[in-house]
């Protein structure tokens, strides 16, 4: 195998083309976990709602995001959903990378049904007497959701909110399946062009890595600093 | 929904089997022999790493440390290119990507078991521990014949999730070309081409109802499990009830 050399990788075309991936993987990253945590925020709430169709309609939501591997939903839309949509749209999407959009579509679907479950554990572990209490109070229901059972829940919930950050982090990964220029895509790519296997992949594994315990010693941070006294 | 029969009816047995009996066994069959696989051999694995993650020394602990952060923190594809570059090195002949796809998810999964397992020993009491080490039981005994079988016990929801788990993540091996269910889908897609949708829902719909039930069947297991520990509760000073906070793909 012969001794290290990271001096070709590291340079010129290369270094271009795996900053360039490192911007789409994060930006993938940004806006995936946005995506998830709003559409696991409006979950919650509607699973909250007294209303039984609404409730089961998002346990089938849930159930159906948890239960099937994160790349055939991606295939699901880039493949098969897509076709659907109205043919100008088509062409707008595949001029301005629809293979991006498709993979912050689907994983952040997904990633949302695992949001709302965390949400939702974090929501039935405060007592109901403090909505009712919130209530009593003359809050109206959203108002007590955002500024009573939120708060504590977002609390709660996040440890398993940081494991699915850092999860959803992992995903975007499986976005080159469908060619998205992100890390795992351009550290194939380079490997290919350069033959310096161990290499690249000693820099992609550092990179995801590093970015994951980030994300971990962050959210362990965050935790620290918002653990209300006493409980 | 035509469309949707017609594709089962000519290639459903592909979905199944791939090429069985005429060729290489495939599709959901090699899904769930990798699955099964993957989780059986990554459990021993898994036991192992959670005792080196709690062990007093650090030699023991480092590695196991390190191995547990390592597969956390980076995605599993990395880990499929690795073991698909470095096992024909370490062996000097070629891998099969089957085999390659299995040693990888033995891998990653043992990390998440070590985890599992290692908050199932934490959440039993200390006491459990003491008492058997001061009726003169050693540390491997203790383990094997106290705290382990307990901890295994109140783990086996967990554990099944895992392998539902697992299952998913046989789906990755469509990347470096595995006969499973998801490369069958796609091969079906390549030789139909007008009917993508039809064949991912299929594929989806396999997935979900293979995955779904399992979870049911966890759920339900979790129950009688809480149920049991609730009534031994009362008797013996309860364990707290250990909750894990691992969740993959």
């Amino acid at each position: 195998m012969g001794a290290l050399d990271f001096s070709t990788i590291l340079r010129g075309d290369h270094l271009a083309s795996l900053g360039s991936s490192l911007v789409t993987m994060l930006e993938l990253t940004a806006l995936t976990w946005l995506l998830a945590m709003a559409v696991g925020i409006v979950l919650a709430l509607i699973r909250m709602s007294p209303s039984v169709w609404l409730q089961r309609m998002v346990a089938v939501y849930v159930e159906y995001h948890q239960n099937v591997p994160m790349l055939v939903q991606i295939f699901l839309w880039y493949f098969g959903i897509s076709t659907f949509l109205p043919k100008d749209v088509q062409q707008w999407l595949n001029r301005h990378g629809s293979e991006f959009f498709f993979a912050f579509i689907s994983v952040g679907l997904a990633m949302g049904a695992y949001v709302s479950e965390a949400l939702r554990s974090g929501i039935r572990s405060i007592a109901q007497s403090q909505i009712e209490a919130a209530r009593a109070l003359g809050l109206s229901y959203f108002q007590s959701f955002r500024l009573v059972v939120l708060p504590q829940a977002l609390r709660i919930a996040l440890p398993t909110l940081i494991s699915h950050a850092v999860l959803l982090f992992k995903n975007t990964s499986l976005a080159m399946t469908i060619g998205v220029a992100e890390l795992t895509y351009v550290t194939r790519e380079i490997e290919n062009e350069s033959f310096r296997t161990v290499e690249i992949y000693l820099v992609a594994t550092v990179i995801y890595l590093a970015f994951s315990l980030a994300i971990m010693s962050l959210g362990s941070s965050i935790e620290r600093r918002a653990r209300t006294p006493g409980r | 929904m035509t469309d949707i029969l017609a594709i089962l009816r000519d290639y459903g047995l592909l979905l199944l089997v791939g090429q069985f009996p005429n060729g290489p066994m495939g599709g959901l069959a090699i899904t769930i022999a990798l699955s099964i696989g993957g989780i059986a051999l990554a459990f021993p694995l898994g036991v192992v790493l959670a005792l080196g993650r709690i062990s007093r020394f650090a030699v023991l602990a480092w590695p196991a440390t390190v191995v547990v952060y390592v597969a956390r923190g980076v995605p599993l594809i990395m880990f499929i290119f690795w073991m698909y570059y470095f096992l024909p090195v370490a062996t000097g002949r070629p891998v099969s990507g089957l085999t390659t796809m299995l040693v990888t998810l033995v891998v990653y999964q043992a990390a998440y078991i070590a985890e599992i397992v290692r908050a199932g020993i934490e959440g039993l009491p200390r006491g459990q521990m003491e008492a058997s080490r001061s009726l003169g039981m050693s540390y491997l005994q203790t383990m094997r014949k106290v705290i382990l079988p307990q901890a295994l016990y109140n783990m086996v929801p967990t554990l099944l999730s895992q392998f539902i788990s697992t299952i998913k993540e046989t789906s990755l091996g469509y990347v470096i070309g595995v006969n499973e269910l998801t490369f069958a889908a796609n091969q079906i897609n390549t030789t139909l081409l007008t009917k993508p949708f039809q064949v991912f829902a299929i594929l989806a719909a396999i997935y979900f109802a293979l995955c779904f039930s399992l979870t049911l069947m966890a759920r339900q297991l979790e129950r009688r499990i809480s149920a049991r520990r609730a009534g031994l509760g009362s008797q013996s000073g309860a364990a707290t009830t250990p909750r894990p906070q691992i969740i993959t793909e």
